[in-house]
Formats: C-alpha cells, sequence, structure tokens
C-alpha cells in the first residue's frame, strides 16, 4: 500500500460517471478486518496463558469479550458517524492495541509470579486499567466522530486549539514537581488517583492549530525572500512562527526534561510548514535550528549530556544508566529472529517494560519478524492517514490529515530508534501499544480525526446543478490523435 | 500540497527502512553477543526457573532440584557428594556442568523429545513443567565400599565395578573426589572458592580418573597378550623362558622379572605358570612369537582404541601405541612402552573374560523416568562384539584363576573363587625409582560371574616404591567384589 499508486489529481472519485452505482462504503472489509485482529490477539492471549500459566484461564474470555465488546462498539460508530471512512484504519489500531493489552497482561502475570515468591502482596493489575483507558479512548473516539461533522469547522477553532494547546504543554513545566513530576520527567499533571499527561493532548490540539493557521497565512510563508544557493529563503520577519515553535521545543526540554515530546513538536512544525509552503529552504533552516538547540542543549544540561552518553554505549554504565536500554537489547538480541514466543521470554527484567519499553518486551518474545509485521501495521496506519491527506480537497484538510499520520510515524520512530539504541532514548509511548492513559486516549482522537477526514475524502460529491459550458477561451488545450 | 505529502511519505518509508535495518543489526549481527553476555540472565533464569529431574541409583537420590527463595528459583543438592561426584558431576551456574548433569542434560530439564507427550500434558493440566529423572545402574553400596576403600586411605586412583552379563555399572569411582555442592551454590564467591580451590588440589580432584585418564596396564596387559597367544597356537601348558631376563631383540636393554627372579624352578615355564607367576621375560617371548599384527587385533576386539564408546559421559580411547621393533613388541607385550588404558576399558577386558568372550557396552543409565517416576525408557544391553571365543575366555578364567591363588594381599573372601590379574606399572621419566601403578583386575565367582572389577592405585598408593598390584589394589578389589556379591543376592 503505497501513496504512489494513488492517482494524480485531488480526489479519488472524479465525477465522471455521477450516475454510478453507490460507492462502496468499505465497511464491509472493515468488519472483515477488525474479525481478523481479533482473532490475532485471541491467539496471542491464548499464547500468553499457556506459557505463563501452563492452562487456560479464565481472565482470556474476560478480555476476549471486553476486546470484542469496544471494538464492535468502534465500528458501529463508524458506520454511523463516518460511513465513508478509510476501512483499514481501525483495524491497524484494533491490532496494535489488542497486541498492547495482551502485552501488558503478560507482564501482570510475570509481575505477580514474582511477587509470590517473595512472598509480597500482588502487585496492581495494570490490564484492568488499561482496558478502562481503552473504554475511555473509545468513548472519546465516538464523541469527536460525533461533535465533529466536518473536519473544516475545527478551522474556526484555529487560535483557540493553540492556545489551549500552549497552556496544557507548558503547564507540567511551569508547576511544581510534586504535581508534575513522575520518575525524571515533567510531563505530568498529578490530580489525586489520576495522572495525566497533558502533552499528549495537546499534540493535537497544536497540530490543529497549525494547520489551521498555515492554511490563513500561506501565502506570507510563500513569499519569496532573497535567493541563496538556488533556493528562494523565506523572509526574515516571516521564520517568527518558526523561532516560537522552536522556542517552545527547548522550553519544553529544559523545563519538563522532555526530549521526545521536543522532538516530536518540533518535527511536527516543520513538516507542516514544508508542506503548506512546498518549499525545502524551510525543513533546512528548522532543521539547522534544532542542530543548534541541539548543541545548545547539550552544552549547558547535564540530563541531555548523560542521555547523549547512554546512547553512545550503553554498556559503560550497565549498572547505573544504562541499565534500561542495555537490559532492552539483551530482550531483542536474546529473541533474535524468531522470539522466544509469547509469555515464553523474560521481557519483565527491562525496567518500564509496559510502557517505555513495550517495543523490547514484544521483540523478545516475538523477535524480528514479530516486530516487522507490527512496523507494517503502523505503516499502513500512517500511510492510509497520509492517502487520506492527499484526496481530501481542502487544504486546511490535507494539513491537518499530514499532520496527524505524520506525528504517528515521528512518535514511533522516536521511540523505537530510543529503545533500539538508533538515537538517544526518550520517554516517548508506542501509540496504541504502550501501557499509558493519555496516550492512548489522545491517539484516539486523533484516529477519529483521521477517519473523519477520510470520509469527507471518499465520500461521493453531493449533487450539483450542471454546472454552464466554459467560454471556449477558457477551456484546456486537448490534444486530439488523427485517426 | 500533493506533491509535498508524497515526498513525506516516502520520508516515512525511509524512517521505517532505517528501523528495520537497525532492528536486524541489534536481533541478527548482534544477537548471539547479547544473549551470551554474562550480564544477560534471560537464558540463565529460565534454566533455572523448571525444577530439574533427579537423579538416583537404586531408589537412593544422588542429585536433587529444591526450591530456593532467591533469584534462581531451583538449587541442586548432592546428598552424599564426594562419593558419587565421579557419576553426577556439578551442575553450576558459573562452571557449566559435568558428569550426567551434562550427559544427560536433556531429560533432566525436561526438553528430551521422549518427554514431549509430558511437556504436553503439563501444558493442559497446569502442572508446573519439569525435567526427566535418571536413574543409574549403580549399587549404592557397592559404590560407598568402593569409595571408602579408596579414600579411607588416601589413595588416588579408580575403582570400576561391572555387571559382565549386561555391562551395568555398579561403581565407578574416582579419588580423591571432591564435594560438587558448593559448586551448585547461588553464591558466586562460594563457587568461585570452590572452583579455585578444586583446581588447585594435587592430586587433581576434577578429572574422572575411570574414564578420563590412561595409565600403562602393566601385567595386567598379559591377558590380552595370552589370549592373542592362546589363539595362535599356544596352550597354558605351552613352554616358554624362565630366565629371570632377557636383552631385548636387537637392543643392549635387558627387560627383567619382578625382583630379577627366575619363573620357577626350571628353565622353561608353562603358560599357566607364568601368568600365575606373572612372568615378563615369558611374555615378552610370546609377544614377539604372537607378531604385532595378532596382539594388535587381540587389543580391538577388547575395545582398545575405540573411540566412540560413551557411557553416557565419554570414554578416552586407550591405544597400545606404536611398536616400531620387536624389542617394542615385546615391552608392549607386558603392558609397558606406549600401551595405556583407562580403568574402564581394563574392567571391560575382565567383564569380557567372565561373560564367555562377549563384550558388552558398559552403561550408568539404567532408566528415564518422567516427572512423577514412571519409566519412559529403558537402557538395553548392547552387545559390542566377541573379543575372544567362548573356549579361549574359559582357558584365561582357568590361568586367571592360578593368578588369583598366588596373589598376597588381604580381603580374600571364603568360599568364593576370584579370576584376577595383578599389575604393577611402571612409568615417568625414571620408571625405577617411580613408585609404579597398581592394578587389580578381577571377576567373581570365577564359575558364575556376577561382578567384574577395575582397580587403580597411582603411585604405589601407600606402599610407596615397594608397592605391588597385589599389595595394594587387591585388597580392595576383593572388597568391592564381597560388597557386589552381597548385594546381588
Amino acid at each position: 500500500m503505497t501513496v504512489a499508486d494513488h492517482p494524480k489529481g485531488l480526489g479519488v472519485q472524479t465525477p465522471d460517471k455521477p450516475t454510478a452505482a453507490p460507492l462502496p462504503t468499505g465497511r464491509g472489509i472493515e468488519l472483515l478486518l477488525l474479525a481478523f485482529a481479533a482473532v490475532l490477539v485471541t491467539g496471542a492471549l491464548a499464547l500468553v496463558e499457556a506459557n505463563q500459566e501452563q492452562q487456560i484461564t479464565r481472565s482470556l474470555l474476560y478480555l476476549g469479550a471486553a476486546y470484542l465488546a469496544l471494538f464492535t462498539v468502534g465500528h458501529l460508530a463508524v458506520r454511523r458517524f463516518a460511513p465513508y471512512a478509510d476501512p483499514l484504519i481501525l483495524p491497524s489500531v484494533a491490532l496494535l492495541n489488542g497486541l498492547g493489552l495482551v502485552m501488558i497482561h503478560r507482564l501482570d502475570l510475570a509481575r505477580a509470579d514474582r511477587a509470590t515468591l517473595l512472598g509480597a502482596e500482588a502487585p496492581t493489575s495494570l490490564i484492568v486499567r488499561q482496558v478502562a483507558w481503552t473504554t475511555i479512548g473509545i468513548a472519546l473516539f465516538i464523541g469527536v466522530l460525533w461533535l465533529v461533522r466536518d473536519h473544516r469547522t475545527l478551522a474556526r477553532y484555529t487560535y483557540t486549539a493553540g492556545f489551549v494547546g500552549l497552556i496544557l504543554l507548558a503547564l507540567p513545566g511551569l508547576l511544581p514537581s510534586s504535581l508534575s513530576e513522575v520518575n525524571g520527567a515533567k510531563i505530568w499533571l498529578r490530580l489525586g488517583v489520576l495522572s495525566i499527561q497533558p502533552g499528549e493532548f495537546a499534540k493535537i490540539l497544536l497540530i490543529v492549530f497549525f494547520a489551521g493557521f498555515l492554511v490563513q497565512k500561506r501565502d506570507l510563508f510563500s513569499t519569496a525572500g532573497r535567493r541563496f544557493l538556488g533556493m528562494e529563503l523565506p523572509r526574515a520577519r516571516d521564520l517568527a512562527p518558526l523561532l516560537v515553535a522552536w522556542g517552545l521545543s527547548v522550553g519544553v526540554l529544559v523545563l519538563e526534561r522532555d526530549l521526545g515530546t521536543s522532538l516530536l513538536f518540533f518535527g511536527i512544525v516543520l513538516v507542516l510548514l514544508y508542506i503548506a509552503t512546498e518549499r525545502v529552504s524551510w525543513m533546512l533552516i528548522g532543521l539547522s535550528f534544532f542542530v543548534g538547540g541541539g548543541v545548545i542543549a547539550y552544552q549547558l544540561f547535564n540530563h541531555v549530556r548523560v542521555r547523549v552518553h547512554i546512547w553512545l554505549d550503553p554498556f559503560s554504565d550497565f549498572n547505573g544508566s544504562g541499565y534500561q536500554i542495555g537490559q532492552a537489547l539483551f530482550g531483542l538480541g536474546t529473541g533474535g529472529v524468531g522470539g522466544t514466543g509469547l509469555g515464553a521470554g523474560r521481557p519483565d527484567l527491562v525496567p518500564f517494560a509496559e510502557s517505555d519499553f513495550m517495543w523490547s518486551s514484544l521483540g523478545e518474545e516475538l523477535g524480528l519478524i514479530g516486530l516487522a509485521a507490527v512496523l507494517v501495521v503502523y505503516l499502513v496506519l500512517v500511510t492510509r492517514g497520509l492517502r487520506s491527506a492527499l484526496a481530501v480537497r481542502d487544504s486546511f484538510g490535507k494539513l491537518l490529515a499530514t499532520g496527524l499520520s505524520f506525528a504517528v510515524a515521528l512518535q514511533i520512530f522516536v521511540v523505537i530508534g530510543g529503545v533500539t539504541k538508533l538515537i538517544p532514548l526518550t520517554g516517548l509511548t508506542l501509540p496504541f501499544l504502550s501501557y499509558g492513559g493519555s496516550s492512548l486516549v489522545a491517539n484516539y482522537a486523533l484516529v477519529a480525526l483521521l477517519l473523519r477526514i477520510s470520509n469527507a475524502a471518499r465520500a461521493p460529491l453531493p449533487r450539483r446543478p450542471p454546472q454552464p459550458q466554459a467560454p471556449i477561451a477558457e477551456a484546456n488545450t486537448e490534444l486530439v490523435q488523427r485517426p | 500540497m500533493n506533491t509535498p505529502v508524497r515526498r513525506i511519505a516516502i520520508a516515512v518509508m525511509a524512517m521505517i527502512v532505517l528501523l528495520l535495518g537497525n532492528l536486524t543489526y541489534v536481533q541478527v549481527v548482534k544477537a548471539g553477543d547479547y544473549r551470551n553476555d554474562p550480564r544477560n540472565q534471560r537464558v540463565l533464569l529460565a534454566e533455572y526457573a523448571r525444577k530439574r529431574g533427579q537423579i538416583s541409583a537404586d531408589g537412593q537420590v544422588l542429585a536433587r532440584s529444591v526450591e530456593t527463595d532467591d533469584r534462581l528459583r531451583f538449587q541442586r543438592q548432592y546428598p552424599d557428594g564426594p562419593a558419587y561426584a565421579s557419576l553426577t558431576g556439578y551442575y553450576s551456574v558459573l562452571y557449566s556442568s559435568s558428569g550426567i548433569e551434562r550427559a544427560q542434560d536433556s531429560v533432566l530439564n525436561g526438553s528430551d523429545d521422549r518427554l514431549f507427550g509430558r511437556r504436553l500434558s503439563d501444558l493442559i493440566t497446569g502442572r508446573d513443567p519439569s525435567g526427566g529423572n535418571v536413574v543409574l545402574t549403580i549399587k549404592p553400596s557397592v559404590q560407598q565400599r568402593a569409595y571408602e576403600a579408596m579414600a579411607d586411605k588416601k589413595f588416588a586412583g579408580s575403582v570400576v565395578a561391572l555387571q559382565p552379563q549386561t555391562g551395568e555399572i555398579l561403581a565407578m569411582v574416582s579419588t580423591p573426589s571432591f564435594d560438587p555442592n558448593p559448586l551448585a551454590s547461588h553464591n558466586t564467591s562460594t563457587q568461585q572458592k570452590a572452583w579455585t580451590e578444586y583446581n588447585e588440589a594435587d592430586p587433581p580432584v576434577l578429572t574422572n580418573r575411570a574414564i578420563s585418564e590412561t595409565y600403562p596396564p602393566g601385567s595386567t596387559f598379559k591377558l590380552i597378550n595370552a589370549a592373542a597367544g592362546l589363539q595362535n597356537g599356544f596352550t597354558p601348558d605351552s613352554q616358554l623362558t624362565a630366565a629371570p631376563n632377557i636383552t631385548l631383540t636387537g637392543t643392549n636393554t635387558t627387560l627383567e622379572n619382578f625382583a630379577g627372579t627366575a619363573c620357577g624352578t626350571s628353565s622353561t615355564a608353562s603358560l599357566r605358570e607364568a601368568l600365575a607367576r606373572s612372568c615378563n621375560t615369558a611374555f615378552a617371548e610370546m609377544a614377539a612369537s604372537v607378531g604385532e599384527d595378532a596382539l594388535r587385533k587381540q587389543a580391538e576386539a577388547f575395545g582398545i582404541g575405540s573411540s566412540d564408546v560413551s557411557v553416557p559421559m565419554r570414554v578416552v580411547p586407550s591405544s597400545i601405541g606404536d611398536i616400531p621393533d620387536t624389542a617394542a613388541l615385546q615391552q608392549s607385550g607386558i603392558g609397558q612402552r606406549d600401551v595405556r588404558v583407562t580403568p574402564m576399558q581394563n574392567a571391560m577386558m575382565v567383564a569380557a573374560i567372565a561373560n564367555r568372550g562377549q563384550l558388552m557396552a558398559p552403561h550408568l543409565v539404567k532408566e528415564i523416568q518422567g516427572p512423577e517416576l514412571d519409566t519412559i525408557d529403558t537402557t538395553s544391553k548392547d552387545r559390542l562384539g566377541q573379543a575372544v571365543p567362548a573356549g579361549v575366555a574359559a582357558t584365561l578364567t582357568d590361568l586367571m584363576i592360578g593368578s588369583e591363588n598366588r596373589t598376597q594381599g588381604g580381603g580374600k573372601i571364603t568360599g568364593v573363587q576370584i579370576a584376577s590379574k595383578t599389575g604393577t606399572a611402571e612409568h615417568g621419566n625414571d620408571p625405577k625409582n617411580t613408585p609404579p601403578h597398581a592394578w587389580y583386575v578381577a571377576f567373581a565367582p570365577a564359575a558364575n560371574p556376577v561382578v567384574a572389577v577395575a582397580v587403580l592405585v597411582e603411585d604405589g598408593g601407600n606402599r610407596s616404591l615397594e608397592a605391588t598390584g597385589g599389595s595394594v589394589a587387591a585388597p580392595i578389589g576383593r572388597a568391592v567384589i564381597a560388597e557386589a556379591l552381597r548385594a546381588a543376592q
């Protein structure tokens, strides 16, 4: 499934034959693929039970039933509110979320086992919470589909979204640590029993803002400045938004010690600027900003230096700062090509195995083959989003869909790259796979928006009164072949 | 706006390819390094999380796994460690494993194919998976007796006792021994301390002398020489030289009888007399007479030179070495020069004579059991070949009775006729001033053998240069035979 196979032009349905039969909605395919995802997830769960408990327990039934119910409801909501939505997006999400649940359950069993061995009290079961978060996620998903009947209405809230997004992003950094710090990262809002990461929601709101803002000011940013090395540079005064985004990223990095969100946020802004202006120069300027910011941060902040040193050689301080990544690499290496099999490895040896290090947990038990398959599922999700961006007719929709899809792509790149020592480790979670409520719920909202845009892209055009014939002077020239 | 979106799509794919490339590097290229890194405990934890099967013999547990409350769930225990260490070996976190622990690892850890059905039913019924058990052919009382006989006198050496008709190993002792328990400790420093101590011990304790060390057989090799002779025209009454010494053919070296005495009172001695008195000159003459080929062929028929014997631990091959000339042949005929055998090989030799010439494969594993002590597989006896015709075996037995009756040393059993041969093997760079290895190979009862033994005591035991097979090794052999006869009743 590549974007390139898409016919050039704006819409999938060129209204050549307005009298043709009703277009296929793709809902049947979606249902079929959802059922397939359910079969895969149930199989994975049975394997975990078999390997961990040495028997099939009743939790298989409960979890399976909850999973089926959630995605049946999700599917029905799509039928009702976005009947022409892309049929591959929801099944991809369902499969990823299901695999995540299975793995979280599997790590629960390992923790319980260890507690029994040590005679300690059984730890809280994370799977129950994650199923609850999934329920909230699906509810928000349906809510977004129901509320946002046309994605273009979001453009009206450009500045509101930007304002709220900014507050959510900055809040943890500005609040005292007691209200915002968990495990060294100041990215949380601790509201009593509940902890949420507002950055995950800020991500979506800021994408909405930048998409709306850039559509409005598109001409401005496209105005040519000086030419340099064959590129048209933007005018210096138009750099302001980029500078603001850069300043925000650095602020997040410094105040919240969150390399991942910083990277993610700046990358999305760059890509949106590039798409809106179609100028490579924006990318290059942005990248040089990024490199400059990175060098300065490395010089000034110890926590950045530590991250980079761990990245270069995690084994030099294996029992200290390099322990997590070292254990993750051991897990991945032990898994090898085929993996140890679900439930048969020891992913629980890696700290944060169910959240930040979900990828190494999967890699140990599913092996390279399993990880490649999961990556392909992510790729399907992202490319279907980008395909919707290509097919949708309005600029705001294009920017929004690209921004949301790219946010998923960049996030998985940053997380997986970090866990596998391709780039320095950051504190982000894998969309839909990792344990964590905020990330899951926010990503369901993200997917709802993508489905909404894809629905607009694939829905048949409303019947318009026949257009008057264009005057011959304005008609395009046609190439006529001689018989 | 579509062109940049397409470029972004290509960039996304490039990112995924980059991730896949890096994953391939981590999970394929570097996988082995990561998996085997000593700081990676995954393989170890998996191994120790499962209950390893026990090793037992005749109802007595020799090695078992008990649950602990530390990081590694099960710990290995050896209730009577040193006496059985030559059988069980050890099972250590840092230093791998040896003995049956190593040779039967797949059964003990449960991965053996014969336990497949069992694993499947564990999965369905929800039992904790555990390994299979190994039951040895060892008779604990015989093993204990042999070990004590050697250890009490602080002898370095080995005792092997076989059931002649089946090849079952009734005892296999190597002394001085070691206690495998500290090596199986979950405490790293305990393991390290024991390992250093065992490796620096002198004489060495970790080598299994019964199967991993070869020694010059000395006069015990005269049985093979005699077996070759009996099939090449000699009879028990054939006359051989009785001279106290001879000069080796083509050299100035003299070869003399033990203590420089003549072989009896006449100028010649019968083969019967020569074997009973263990006359070197007579057997040197006979070896030269039967020739290298016949001697070598006979040695091979008894299993010497065979490199694929395993009990299931591998037995190092014995050898009679190069025989370039007649002088070498004369020396080899009395078990000196380059002839080297393991105590196991010598036990196999007498067991074959006891078993009407048939050589049986020696084995330690009687049966494989499932975790619930249900029998899964039984070792059946395996005939390796006919070492000598039954008639020759009977003649040799007759000659060995003569030898036993002339052999001194204590421990004779009233009412039981033993057939035996002693050996006092010179070795080292200065053979005349180095305490010899003392051998005693025997079986009993001569008429209806139920046990065959080989005893080796290194470096003269407690008698130093005065040591002979009869004075040092024979009492131990007879004690082991007595215990085996008691156990067989």
